[in-house]
């Protein structure tokens, strides 16, 4: 996500690689594989889209945000590079 | 089909379909009266409620720029004579059943479509219970409804054209495609898939394979697109094998009596999603 100002941007850079690597351990645990960063996790042969939901609460309660609206689709859950973006932008917005 | 606005739904059932079929109506801009005898399970169920339309909106199942409907509960079956329709989702279990339908067709105006969301139970044996058994008909919404369009419909012998009728415009306001069958044990879909899940189980129990193998091969070389046994958690394990328990009382088949891994997990009440665990965890 653009459009922070710096000081925002350079916390949340130093937080985006903690984030990616706590979401990657709870897909890990929940999922019992491992998963690229970049891979939709939903596309054929991933995970079934219901487990989404999971990801979302696991979200909003790790990183204290509420995920509601136009946020709240698919798309923004899709990989977890998707992921560390949405909850930095969120986070920016607290 | 018209939609009808003048859709009022009453669900009867608070467990998982009942709320399932309340959050599809309520994301349809419909009034749900929602009732059950539990009054704790009611409480809770708004707030199931809340949940599951955040899924549905999550995964593309709510309708764009939607207002949902009011909702309202109760313990008793009174505020059912203004509904339009009546959907049954108590336990899968003939006595509940019947008993909730003799009750409601007491009090709603007659020509007043009963539906009962039996997933196995044949509607002619329901029909015997309700005092109009041609306003009897059966739906057997999948889970979840909000997400998945198609509906089988079961037309038992003694359904009415009239109720058939009412029921489409309701399935039509609720955005429903209906696929009518013939009454039988199990319909259509439950006939089919709870043996081939009780056999998947079979599979794990004996050791042959482990769930997620045994899904992983479903899903990727035979195109079942959530696997037999994540099926399972997403149905309920208790009410797979209540659902099993009357195929197998009704066609004798071997196949549909519940394997031992099933009892199993009903006993240590791991009964899947519902209660975070089943053949898979869950961290609701």
């Amino acid at each position: 996500m653009e459009a922070m100002d710096s000081k925002a941007v350079q916390h949340d850079v130093a937080d985006s690689g903690q984030v990616e690597k706590d979401v990657l351990a709870f897909l890990e645990a929940q999922t019992k594989r491992s998963w690229d960063p970049q891979v939709d996790l939903f596309a054929s042969g991933g995970l079934s889209s219901l487990f989404a939901m999971q990801i979302v609460v696991h979200l909003e309660r790790t990183y204290r945000i509420s995920i509601r609206g136009a946020d709240l689709r698919l798309d923004n859950f899709r990989t977890v590079t998707g992921m560390v973006a949405l909850v930095q932008r969120l986070q920016g917005a607290r | 089909m018209n939609t009808e606005p003048g859709e009022r739904i009453t669900v009867v059932g608070a467990g998982v379909m009942g709320v399932g079929i309340a959050t599809l109506a309520l994301s349809r801009g419909l009034p749900v009266l929602l009732i059950d005898v539990d009054h704790v399970r009611l409480k809770d169920a708004r707030t199931r409620i809340e949940g599951e339309l955040r899924i549905a909106q999550l995964l593309g199942g709510l309708p764009e720029n939607a207002v949902t409907g009011p909702l309202e509960t109760a313990t008793t079956t009174d505020g059912a004579r203004d509904a339009t329709v009546v959907i049954e989702a108590t336990t899968e279990d003939l006595k509940t059943k019947a008993k909730v339908l003799a009750e409601l067709s007491a009090t709603v105006r007659p020509g007043t479509p009963l539906v009962s969301n039996t997933s196995s139970i044949p509607i002619d044996e329901l029909a015997g219970y309700a005092q109009r058994p041609h306003d009897v008909v059966g739906t057997h919404f999948m889970n979840p409804p909000y997400l998945i369009r198609t509906v089988e419909v079961i037309r038992g012998a003694r359904t009415g054209e009239d109720t058939m009728l009412s029921l489409n415009r309701c399935l039509a306001a609720l955005g429903r495609e209906p696929i009518v069958v013939a009454d039988a044990p199990g319909f259509v879909t439950s006939r089919v898939l709870h043996p081939m899940i009780n056999d998947a189980a079979r599979i794990v129990q004996e050791g042959t394979a482990s769930a997620e193998a045994v899904d992983t091969l479903m899903e990727n070389c035979l195109g079942h697109p959530t696997g037999p046994l994540r099926t399972a958690d997403l149905i309920g394990i208790d009410n797979l094998v209540d659902s099993l328990k009357v195929l197998h009382e009704r066609t004798g088949d071997d196949g549909c009596r519940p394997c031992d891994l099933l009892l199993e997990k009903v006993r240590l009440g791991h009964h899947g999603r519902k209660s975070g665990r089943g053949f898979y965890e869950y961290a609701n």
